[in-house]
């Protein structure tokens, strides 16, 4: 057996031996995100148990010109944390304690592998919760969640990540301590704070982060209705809009979805409409029924074929269960889906969702459509089979498409899930050469090395070759 | 889509890249102005010779449906609003309009919020996009017109409270809301203290509060919402209803109360909503429901800087006293580098603002 480098024997005097993965067999779980076609395997992964150990590790890396990716749970979307093959893969999973919770400023302070959703189970007992929702809001960690911005189904009327947030702990990539944000609501210099949020662990490593709790509300009821065409779905999302109501979510799905979901969750969605829409509204008991009659009034005018509004809590988990679980649900109709997730102006949803169903002719692929209506954040699922690499090239081309019509219509190349490995060749058609230029410029600002997390989120163009000749490190042939 | 007609409407970029251009040809520092109503707040004195951009003007994109407006950055913002109220919509943030010359790019580099902040957000939270011109004189477009945008750094947020020195401004896209069915307020006679928890408590309810502050001895609450929400509260919350006369939270709003008259040294403290007033620094006016706190008068930094890392916050002077010196509070080495850095790569001949900020930036 070779001697261990360098490397590992460095990582094997600052961690526990169960911390560091080496074989490539036990690596395997960490080959990939929730975004299966881009995998490879790091030299090592890591799983440090305090911050003092991440720090170590970064001392480590930075001392040996090693690249590192962070990684929360996994559930990203974007391929952002794919292990690098000459680098450490940084799990933070270990790190998983909710350290305070303060009812009085409704603040919980959290470390980065801590569960979304248990950030709002700890809170309950206080009347609070944690906003942001995305679906896999069971297994994402908070880490992940500030690293791609993450949002949710509530994001219109509650804000993304970069909203929730008041306060992060960060490690540069030299492992330097450094705090961003305060508990007040803002900082003194430069907002450090929103240009780490959704940087997609390229600027330092988040190792703690105070979010900000929010009362839950008294009540919240969901309105189902069924419509003939997208155009009258669309239709009745803008009236709500002008109605001047600002619902807690606003989901539209086109026919192919709300099937499979039916099929799935037995929801009682209507299974003959183009689109359904989904619009839950929460707040104070006498404010939630007259928004509940005002958009329900509003849907009867706008040719809604069928309404259903939510009576009890257990009914409107139902309503909300096929919705939740369109994807997996959609999985079921071929052997694999690719998620995409463009985000357009609402007045644009007619033409892209028909420009949508032209490509799926022309590919020859269906599609399903998972819509945040009220954000303009739009979820085709390309259904294909990963096993024929001619309609894994088909799909491929297909999103590819899908993402620069986004662009065309005013929109861009990604709401929520982040650019990651998947998207980094998208980015030259939303931004300039200048503009490319001055995130390359960003980077630079924080790790001149570019070791933290290369290959991902923005493009390394010209000062690659200048200031190393490792161009396979940023994914450039 | 609604344009503006205003006949002083126009696009200046050209002629302020061509400045800025100029400018940097001869290694001269530009400050950038266009109201030049914060002009002496906010940020330290900044000695360089003036770029006016108030000529480049005009609401360029209103889109009432998408709840999205794109104007130029030296569009008052008095005709935003002006715009916004045709369609029945606000800026949530509540900014000030400082008799009309504050403008959308000077609001945004200074990041000014009213009263509804901790609730409505703040403009850093509602700018969606922007387009800038970095110190290469480089026309850049971040953002966009989308309520979510994942796609590269988020630089758009970055210029809330920049202060001008990473770019100047000049389009801003922000996210817009629907005017409140009804607003009310609520006095309640109490101290300090008092008001604190108090705020702290209500905010702590999934009611529609949207102010909370205190003066003089007295608690205002202000509620708005859909009008069955405000009045069902105002019934469980009590206190004196002063109705739906929104001019007292107007007048914080502007630093119109006689509380900030005068050239009396004006600190503004950013704390923990929660963290108890140490009422040992002269007349205090408390907003934001306990995270921002206004003090008069001559201080010593050092006990102000104490005070406020107490409150888990920081402190900023910010209007009168010694603006040639440091007007906000110290940063620690890291902290230094990484602000120096990131300014670098946006403005590498330090010509934008210099000082404005911190002196060594």
């Amino acid at each position: 057996m070779n001697a261990p480098s360098p490397l590992i024997r460095r990582l094997r005097a600052c961690l526990a031996a169960e911390c560091i993965i080496e074989d490539d067999e036990s690596q395997r779980p960490f080959e990939c995100d929730a975004l299966t076609i881009y995998r490879d395997l790091p030299l090592a992964v890591v799983l440090p148990e305090t911050v003092e150990q991440v720090q170590q590790l970064l001392q480590i890396c930075h001392a040996l010109d090693v690249p590192v990716v962070a990684r929360g749970a996994g559930t990203g979307l974007c391929a952002g944390a794919m292990p690098h093959a000459e680098g450490v893969l940084l799990t933070l999973s270990k790190l998983d304690r909710i350290l305070e919770i303060d009812p009085v400023a409704r603040t919980a302070r959290v470390q980065p592998g801590v569960s979304n959703l248990s950030i709002s189970e700890a809170a309950a007992r206080h009347g609070l919760y944690y906003a942001p929702d995305p679906s896999s809001q069971i297994a994402c960690s908070i880490g992940g969640n500030v690293s791609e911005n993450s949002g949710g189904v509530h994001c219109l009327k509650y804000g993304l990540t970069v909203h929730n947030i008041l306060a992060m702990t960060v490690q540069t990539v030299a492992g330097e301590e450094l705090t961003l944000g305060s508990l007040g609501l803002d900082s003194p210099g430069y907002d450090l704070m929103a240009l780490f949020t959704g940087s997609e662990g390229l600027l330092g490593i988040v190792t703690e982060v105070t979010v900000r709790l929010l009362p839950a509300p008294e009540i919240a009821r969901v309105i189902m209705a069924g419509f003939d065409s997208i155009d009258a779905a669309g239709d009745a999302v803008s009236a709500v809009i002008a109605a001047g109501i600002i619902p807690a979510g606003l989901e539209m799905m086109d026919r192919l979805a709300v099937q499979a979901a039916e099929d799935f969750s037995h929801a009682g969605y209507p299974r003959d409409a183009a689109a359904i829409l989904l619009c839950e509204m929460d707040g104070t008991q006498e404010e939630v029924a007259q928004h509940v009659d005002e958009v329900a009034k509003l849907f009867e005018q706008r040719g809604a074929t069928s309404l259903t509004i939510s009576g009890d809590e257990a009914h409107r988990a139902l309503l909300w269960k096929g919705r939740k679980s369109a994807f997996p649900a959609v999985g079921r109709l071929a052997p694999d889906y690719y998620c995409m997730d463009g985000t357009i102006p609402r007045g644009q949803v007619t033409y892209v969702l028909n420009e949508i169903y032209r490509l799926s002719e022309h590919y020859a692929l269906p599609v399903a459509n998972v819509f945040h209506a009220g954000d303009g954040n739009l979820h085709p699922l390309i259904l294909y089979d990963a096993s024929d690499p001619a309609q894994s090239r088909k799909a491929e081309a297909f999103g590819g498409d899908i993402l620069e019509l986004s662009v065309r219509v005013g929109g861009c190349l990604t709401g929520e899930h982040g650019v990651g490995v998947e998207k980094l060749s998208k980015m030259p058609s939303q931004f300039s050469a200048q503009e490319l230029a001055q995130f390359e410029d960003i980077k630079h600002a924080f790790d001149p090395a570019l070791n933290l997390n290369p290959g991902k989120g923005i493009p390394i163009l010209k000062r690659c070759q200048e200031y190393r000749a490792l161009p396979a490190r940023h994914q450039h042939d | 889509m609604i344009e503006s007609s205003n006949t002083t409407d126009a696009d200046h970029s050209e002629a302020i890249i061509a400045a800025l251009r100029d400018a940097r040809e001869r290694q001269s520092a530009v400050y950038i102005n266009a109201g030049g109503s914060k002009r002496h707040m906010a940020g330290r004195h900044c000695e360089a010779e003036e770029l006016d951009v108030s000529a480049h003007r005009g609401i360029v994109d209103y889109q009432p449906q998408e709840l999205v407006i794109t104007a130029r950055a030296g569009t008052p913002l008095k005709e935003i609003i002006t715009a916004l109220a045709e369609q029945n919509q606000i800026l949530p943030f509540e900014p000030p309009l400082f008799g009309g010359k504050a403008t959308l790019g000077g609001t945004l580099a200074c990041n000014l919020s009213g009263p509804a902040r901790p609730w409505g957000g703040s403009i850093r939270d509602m700018v969606l996009g922007v387009q800038m011109i970095n110190g290469k004189c480089e026309r850049l477009n971040f953002g966009g017109k989308v309520m979510k945008n994942v796609a590269g750094y988020d630089v758009s947020r970055l210029q809330a409270g920049a202060l001008g020195t990473l770019g100047v401004l000049s389009e801003v896209s922000l996210k817009v809301l629907p005017r409140p069915q009804q607003t009310l307020t609520l006095r309640y006679a109490m101290s300090a203290n008092d008001a604190i928890a108090t705020m702290n408590r209500r905010a702590g309810e999934p009611k529609p509060l949207s102010g909370a502050a205190w003066l003089d001895g007295q608690l205002y609450l202000r509620l708005s919402g859909a009008a069955s929400a405000v009045d069902s509260t105002a019934v469980q919350w009590g206190g004196e209803q002063l109705g739906d006369n929104d001019a007292p939270w107007q007048e914080l709003r502007e630093m119109a109360l006689p509380f900030f008259t005068g050239d009396a040294p004006l600190w503004r403290f950013s704390v923990q909503s929660s963290a108890r007033c140490t009422a040992q620094f002269g007349p205090t006016l408390i907003d934001w429901g306990g995270s921002q706190r206004w003090v008069r008068g001559e201080q010593s930094r050092e006990q102000l800087d104490r005070a406020a890392a107490d409150a888990r916050g920081h402190v900023t002077l910010f209007r009168g006293g010694d603006r040639g010196s440091e007007v906000r509070p110290p940063l620690n080495a890291v902290e230094r580098r990484l602000q120096q850095q990131l300014k670098q790569s946006f403005d590498p001949d330090a010509i934008l603002n210099p000082g404005r900020l911190y002196s060594w930036l």
